[in-house]
């Protein structure tokens, strides 16, 4: 018994001088799921954390979900994609020094077949008028995102209230909502990204793009000062500086995914 | 079937291949868990002695309310932490939001009822005429205890098992006190959440396996536990 003993009092030494990464500076940034798991802020930090010798924790949550975190002042700055959320963000005063840092765009995806013949709707507000005439089905994220926030926008340009059996509010991320539409056959709303990602997974066509309102811009925001002192302002501007300027907006540029760029930066249009 | 195949030869890849990022996840996922579950048991199983073998006003309230804590999601129990460590939070100033310390606090509280109600149990399964011969030996309270510890060492044990085996396996705290950072916060089983989010269905399976494998290690050393003598 005492034998063991000692061997647990030696796991536990190893265990307390582990290397978990007390390193240098931290900025916490809160961005939502598909900047993350698009792969982007792989190439894009790294350049970052290495030239001012920092760290940055990135927590990826939906935007609703992202700027709660920065009103609490929990994060230092957030990078998330719902302009009408973010300027009431600055408004209340949470936030300060706003900035465009790129876009790609939403597109309304369906079953090939195209039951509620969304194809020929000139508006994405038209194409989900179509869907409800028909009720053939839409899974909504439900949940808050900035894509759900798009969605309710467009439901708003259509003047309609989505309710009733064809309209699911599925309360998870976008992967789990593609997948919800193609066995359901259902349409669904979803960042061109992640439907780039799922596309040889799941038999679902583009219906319909290309219209204003899918416009889906991302921006970034430092949690004021003035509200949290505590929050890292100083490197958090550092950080916007760095998204904003060339090196940064070569980066987003320049990323591919299956010979496809994702992001199109919007301060510097061709780095 | 392949989806059970790929999965199987995705976790023997990500195993034998030693990758630096999937070791990590796994390393933070065993620290905070063992972190966890240890601080539980140092105070769970001392509880549940001096609950089982006290008498006090309120004690069936005291049972009630540990058995109802067990049913606490794991979320709500992120939840109350991330109120208490947010930095406007009373806890705030601590630092701990979104840190592995954070994350082993929650998992702390998680373990704690359940650790103390199984060693109550494990303590009124025992003979009772145990803790009467001891007293009448003349033994001190802590010399009662140690024997009473060691007489019911096979359920005390199973006990910090279940108690290691919930918080190892639990994501709710772990995705609200950690974050999912990657490189620092992240867990096995947060990482499974964030591979099934994205589709990556032969991932989070592979990942599962390995975190039975990591399950695997630490029962093992708690085995050899009950086993001695």
């Amino acid at each position: 018994m005492a034998g063991l003993w000692v061997w647990v009092c030696a796991l536990f030494l190893v265990l307390s001088i582990t290397p978990a990464g007390f390193a240098a500076e931290r900025l916490r940034m809160a961005t939502t799921t598909s900047t993350e798991n698009s792969g982007l802020l792989n190439v894009l930090l790294p350049p970052f954390e290495k030239a001012n010798n920092c760290k940055v924790d990135v927590i990826s949550v939906g935007t609703g979900k992202a700027l709660k975190l920065g009103e609490n002042g929990d994060v230092d700055v957030v990078f998330v994609h719902s302009r009408p959320a973010e300027d009431k963000f600055v408004a209340e005063g949470f936030g300060v020094d706003r900035r465009d840092v790129m876009h790609n765009d939403f597109v309304i995806v369906g079953p090939k077949e195209d039951p509620a013949g969304i194809k020929k709707a000139k508006t994405a507000a038209e194409a989900f008028k179509l869907v409800a005439d028909k009720k053939v089905g839409f899974i909504s994220r439900g949940d808050d995102s900035g894509t759900h926030k798009q969605e309710k926008i467009i439901w708003k340009a259509a003047d309609i209230t989505p309710s009733g059996g064809w309209c699911v509010e599925a309360g998870q991320g976008m992967g789990a909502v593609l997948q919800m539409a193609y066995d359901k056959k259902a349409y669904a709303l979803t960042d061109r990204g992640t439907y780039a990602s799922y596309a040889s997974k799941l038999d679902l066509a583009i219906l319909s793009e290309g219209d204003k309102a899918l416009h889906n811009a991302y921006g970034i925001i430092a949690v004021n000062p003035k509200k949290h002192p505590k929050a890292n302002y100083a490197l958090a501007k550092k950080f916007i500086e760095y998204l904003t300027g060339p090196e940064g907006q070569e980066v987003i540029a320049g990323y591919k995914v299956g010979g496809q760029q994702l992001f199109f930066p919007d301060v510097i249009k061709n780095p | 079937m392949s989806f059970f195949l790929d999965s199987l030869l995705a976790a023997f890849h990500l195993i034998v291949g030693f990758d630096a990022e999937v070791y990590l996840i796994a390393w933070t996922s065993l620290k905070v868990s063992l972190v966890g579950a240890s601080l539980a048991s140092l105070t769970g199983v001392p509880l549940g002695l001096l609950i089982a073998f006290t008498e006090f006003r309120g004690k069936r309230g005291v049972l009630l309310a540990l058995n109802t804590l067990m049913s606490l999601p794991t979320v709500v129990i992120g939840l109350i932490f991330y109120g208490l460590l947010s930095r406007q939070g009373p806890l705030g100033d601590l630092g701990l939001l979104f840190t592995p310390a954070g994350v082993s606090l929650g998992l702390f509280f998680l373990a704690l009822p359940l650790i103390a109600n199984l060693t109550i149990a494990a303590a009124h399964g025992l003979d009772p005429r145990l803790a009467l011969t001891c007293r009448a030996l003349g033994a001190t309270p802590l010399q009662q205890a140690w024997m009473i510890l060691k007489e019911a060492r096979f359920a005390v044990i199973c006990a910090i098992a279940v108690g290691f085996g919930r918080v190892i396996s639990e994501v709710g705290v772990a995705m609200m006190l950690g974050g999912n950072i990657r490189g620092f916060t992240r867990t096995l089983t947060t990482a499974i959440a964030l591979e099934t989010s994205k589709g990556e269905f032969e991932l989070g399976l592979a990942l599962g396996m390995f975190l039975l494998i990591v399950a695997f290690g630490v029962n093992g050393l708690l085995f050899l536990f009950q086993r001695a003598k």
